[in-house]
C-alpha cells in the first residue's frame, strides 16, 4: 500500500487536470457554437426572453394550461411527486384536479381529459403536454378569446412537434410555445399583469 | 403509440450493433495493440506516467492489482471528503451553496467512488460547480476501476499458466482515456446542439409568460451527463436526472443517452470473448444477459404504456400510460425501457420517477438490481456474471459427477467458497439493511413519502440500489438524514469491493492452476446447455433470497389494486 499511495496521488492530480479541467473546457468552448453559446435554447417574443426547454406554470383560464407540477415549475429546483399508484391521498389529488379541470371547462366531457393534464411530470418542469391535451382547452380557450374554435385548431396543428424524424417517439405540443402563438393571434390578455 | 415502439426497437438494436466493433475495439486496446487514437492518446498517457513515476511494464498478480485498486480509491474518498466538506468557500460556486454536512459527504463521496451514485442531495442546491466537476471526475476514474478490475478477469484465461496479469495503472488509464472519454465527448457534442446547457454562469432568473418570476438553475451540463451514462453511474447534475429537460432535452437526446449507457457493458463481453479468443463462450453470456433482459423490460413497457388502473377507473382518457413522475416528449414506453436499462446495468440515472411506476414494473426495477448481472455496470457485470458461471460449473459438474472444470482450469473448493460468499453477499446486504430499517421506525418511519406496502418498497429499493451499486431510488425516500447517509454508505463500500476482489481472486486463483486441455469428458461452458444452466442458477439465487421481500413489498401492493 505504502509503495502505491504517492504514485496514486499524483497521478489522481494529473488526470483531474486532464478529465475535469481541460475535456470541460473543449466541451465549453464548443457549446459556442450551439444555440445561445451553449445557455439552454431560449425563445424570444415582445423583448421577453424564456427557456424554450424548461416548462412554466399555466393556471390562468385565457393560455392552455400545463401539467401539474409538485414543484410549481420553480427551475431553480426540480422534481417529481413521487406518490405510489396505489397511495390513497394522491387518488384523491387526481380526482380533484379532474374535477377542478371540469369546472373550468363545462362543456367537454370527463372522458375526454387525457392523463396528462391530471398527473405530474418527473421533473415538475415539463415543457410540453399532448396534442389531445391542447384540444381538450379549445373550447374554453375560443369563449374567453372569442376566436373561432378551427382557429385554434388551426394553431394547435401548427405548434404539434412530430415525432423524431418524423417515425421515432412522441408527438407533442411545447405549451410556451403555444401560447405564445395564441398572444400573437389575438394579443396578450393577462389581466394578471397589466 | 407505433411510433414509441418503434423507437425503442432502435435504440436497443442499435446498442447492440454499435457494441460489437466497439468490443472488438476494447479488446485491442487492452492487448496493447494498434489502435486509431494512439496518435492522441500515447503522449498523453506518456506524461501521466512520467509526473507520477508510474512503470506499467512491471507485471501484477491479482493481489498487488487489488492492493494498487484500493489505495487510489482511497485517495479519491480522502480528497472527496475534503472538497464536499469545504466548496461553500471554493471558488466556482455562483450560486452560493454550502459545503456538505459529514454524514451527507460521507455517503456522496463513497457513493461516486464506488459508481454507484446514491443521491441523498440535489445538485441545483448541493453542490458548487467544483463539487460537480469533482463528481465527475469521479464517475470517470470509478468506471475506469471496475473496468480494470474486469480486464484481470481477462487476461487470467488467457495464457495458459501464469500469475503475471498485467498492470493495474495501464488498464485502469487505458479505460478511462481511450473508452470512456472518446464515447462521452460525441455525446456531448450532440447534447449541447440539442439544447443541454454548457456554461459557468449561476442561476439565471426568467419572468414567465403569465408574469410569474422564477429563477433557473444551470450550469457546465453538457460534460457531466455524458459520462453519467457511458459509466454506467447515474448521477445526474439536477435532482431529477434525466427527467430534466435540461439533462434529456428531447427524445433524440434520449436516444443518445440510452445507446450510450447500454454499449460499453454490452462491448465489455464481447471484448473478453476476443480477448482470449473464445467468440463462443462470449455469445452465451449476451445471449442469457439479452434474455434476462428482455424478460424484465418488455413487461415494464407494456405495464407503463397501460397505465394505473385506478386512474383509467375515474373515467378519464387514460391512453397516455402511467404519466405521474413522466415526461411527455419521452413518453410512458420509452421510460419503461429506460427504467430497467438503468437497473440491469448499474447506471441508476432515471428519466421517470421510478417511485411512481406501476407495482409490478416497481418488482422488476428491483429484480434487476437484485440479479445486477443482465449486462450490469462496466466491467463489474462481468464479474457478477461470473460468480454464477462458477456455480453453474459446480452444481453441473456435481451433476454429472466430474471435477468441475471452467476454460481449462479445475474449480476447486477455495474458489466455490469465495463465489458463495460472494453470491450470498448482495442479499445480505439488501435483506438485513431492509429489515433494520423496517424495525426501526424511530429513525425511518418519517423518510417514507408512501403509506402500506409501497413504503415498504421504499427502503426495500434504497439498499437494494446501494449494494447493487445502483444509485437510481424510489426518490420519495427523504434519505437525506444520518440513518440513511451512514447504513447505505456502509453497504456501499462492502457491495462495491467485495464482489470485485471476490471474482479476481478466482480468476486469479484459477490462472496459477495446470491447464488441462478439452477433453470428451469436459463440460462445454460455451453451449446453450450451460447457458440455461447458469440462467436457471441465476434464477434460484435471485428468486429464493428475494421473492419473500417482493412480496411484501410491490407483489402485496399488486394485489391490494385489485
Amino acid at each position: 500500500m505504502k509503495k502505491h499511495i504517492f504514485p496514486a496521488i499524483k497521478l489522481t492530480v494529473v488526470m483531474l487536470l486532464f478529465f475535469a479541467v481541460i475535456y470541460p473546457l473543449i466541451v465549453w468552448g464548443i457549446a459556442q457554437f450551439a444555440p445561445n453559446s451553449g445557455k439552454g435554447a431560449v425563445i424570444e417574443q415582445d423583448g421577453r426572453k424564456y427557456y424554450a426547454n424548461i416548462g412554466q406554470s399555466f393556471t390562468e383560464d385565457t393560455y392552455f394550461w400545463s401539467r401539474p407540477s409538485a414543484v410549481n415549475y420553480n427551475a431553480s429546483g426540480s422534481g417529481g411527486s413521487n406518490k405510489g399508484p396505489s397511495n390513497e391521498v394522491y387518488l384523491a389529488e387526481v380526482q380533484a384536479r379532474i374535477d377542478t379541470f371540469l369546472a373550468h371547462n363545462p362543456a367537454i366531457d370527463k372522458s375526454e381529459i387525457p392523463v396528462d393534464l391530471v398527473t405530474a411530470s418527473g421533473s415538475g418542469l415539463d415543457p410540453h403536454i399532448s396534442v389531445q391535451a391542447a384540444k381538450v382547452q379549445i373550447k374554453r380557450i375560443a369563449k374567453i378569446r372569442k376566436i373561432d374554435e378551427s382557429d385554434l385548431h388551426k394553431l394547435i396543428a401548427e405548434n404539434t412537434d412530430a415525432p423524431f424524424l418524423g417515425v421515432f417517439g412522441t408527438e407533442r405540443i411545447n405549451v410556451l410555445q403555444l401560447n405564445l402563438a395564441l398572444d400573437k393571434l389575438n394579443g396578450h390578455i393577462n389581466t394578471k399583469k397589466q | 403509440m407505433n411510433t414509441e415502439i418503434l423507437g425503442i426497437i432502435v435504440m436497443f438494436t442499435l446498442s447492440v450493433l454499435l457494441a460489437i466493433p466497439l468490443g472488438k475495439y476494447i479488446a485491442k486496446v487492452y492487448a496493447g495493440e494498434k489502435t486509431l487514437l494512439d496518435p492522441v492518446f500515447n503522449p498523453v498517457e506518456r506524461i501521466f506516467y512520467r509526473i507520477s513515476s508510474i512503470n506499467i511494464q512491471s507485471d501484477m498478480n491479482w493481489k498487488q492489482h487489488m492492493i494498487a485498486l484500493l489505495t487510489i480509491n482511497m485517495v479519491w474518498f480522502l480528497i472527496g471528503m475534503l472538497i464536499l466538506m469545504t466548496q461553500g468557500s471554493l471558488p466556482l460556486n455562483p450560486d452560493n451553496n454550502p459545503g456538505m454536512s459529514p454524514d451527507l459527504a460521507f455517503n456522496t463521496v463513497i457513493s461516486f467512488v464506488v459508481n454507484c451514485n446514491l443521491q441523498h442531495y440535489s445538485g441545483e442546491t448541493g453542490l458548487s460547480y467544483l463539487g460537480q466537476f469533482w463528481l465527475m471526475f469521479l464517475q470517470f476514474v470509478s468506471a475506469g476501476t471496475g473496468m480494470a478490475a474486469a480486464v484481470v478477469l481477462f487476461r487470467a484465461f488467457r495464457d495458459k499458466s501464469t500469475s503475471a496479469l498485467g498492470n493495474f495503472y495501464d488498464y485502469f488509464v487505458r479505460s478511462c482515456t481511450r473508452i470512456l472519454l472518446p464515447v462521452s465527448f460525441i455525446i456531448a457534442i450532440i447534447l449541447v446542439f440539442e439544447g443541454t446547457p454548457m456554461t459557468f454562469e449561476g442561476k439565471d432568473t426568467m419572468t414567465t409568460l403569465q408574469g410569474n418570476t422564477v429563477e433557473v438553475s444551470t450550469g457546465p451540463v453538457a460534460a457531466f451527463v455524458p459520462i453519467k451514462h457511458v459509466g454506467t453511474n447515474g448521477g445526474g447534475f439536477f435532482g431529477v436526472n434525466s427527467a430534466h429537460p435540461f439533462e434529456n432535452p428531447s427524445y433524440f437526446s434520449n436516444m443518445v443517452e440510452m445507446v450510450g449507457q447500454l454499449i460499453i457493458p454490452m462491448a465489455m463481453i464481447f471484448a473478453f470473448g476476443h480477448f482470449i479468443r473464445r467468440k463462443k463462450l462470449s455469445r452465451m453470456i449476451f445471449s442469457v444477459m439479452t434474455v434476462g433482459f428482455l424478460m424484465l423490460a418488455i413487461p415494464n413497457i407494456n405495464m407503463e404504456t397501460n397505465g394505473n388502473q385506478a386512474i383509467s377507473a375515474m373515467g378519464i382518457d387514460n391512453s397516455l400510460g402511467a404519466m405521474e413522475g413522466k415526461e411527455i416528449r419521452l413518453g410512458a414506453p420509452a421510460s419503461g425501457f429506460w427504467s430497467i436499462v438503468t437497473t440491469v446495468i448499474s447506471t441508476g440515472s432515471v428519466n421517470a420517477m421510478h417511485d411512481s411506476s406501476m407495482a409490478l414494473s416497481g418488482m422488476n426495477e428491483l429484480l434487476a438490481m437484485m440479479i445486477n448481472s443482465f449486462y450490469g455496470g462496466v466491467g463489474v457485470g462481468l464479474l457478477n456474471f461470473f460468480i454464477f458461471i462458477i456455480l453453474a460449473v459446480f452444481i453441473s459438474g456435481l451433476m454429472v459427477g466430474r471435477t468441475p472444470e471452467f476454460l481449462g482450469k479445475k474449480v476447486e473448493a477455495r474458489e466455490i467458497k469465495i463465489a458463495m460468499i460472494i453470491a450470498l453477499l448482495h442479499p445480505l446486504l439488501i435483506l438485513v439493511g431492509t429489515a433494520l430499517a423496517a424495525a426501526l421506525p424511530q429513525y425511518t418511519a418519517a423518510s417514507l413519502n408512501n403509506p402500506g406496502f409501497h413504503g415498504l418498497s421504499e427502503m426495500l429499493y434504497e439498499y437494494t440500489s446501494a449494494s447493487a451499486n445502483n444509485g437510481s431510488g424510489f426518490e420519495g425516500l427523504g434519505d437525506n438524514t444520518v440513518w440513511w447517509n451512514i447504513s447505505t454508505g456502509f453497504v456501499l463500500i462492502l457491495s462495491r469491493f467485495l464482489p470485485i476482489i471476490g471474482p479476481v481472486a478466482i480468476a486469479g486463483l484459477l490462472a496459477e492452476k495446470k491447464f488441462i486441455p478439452e477433453g470428451d469428458g469436459t463440460l462445454k461452458t460455451d453451449t446453450a446447455t450451460f447457458g440455461l444452466m447458469t440462467f436457471a442458477v441465476i434464477i434460484i439465487v435471485a428468486g429464493l433470497s428475494f421473492f419473500p421481500a417482493l412480496t411484501l413489498g410491490p407483489i402485496a401492493e399488486f394485489f391490494s389494486m385489485k
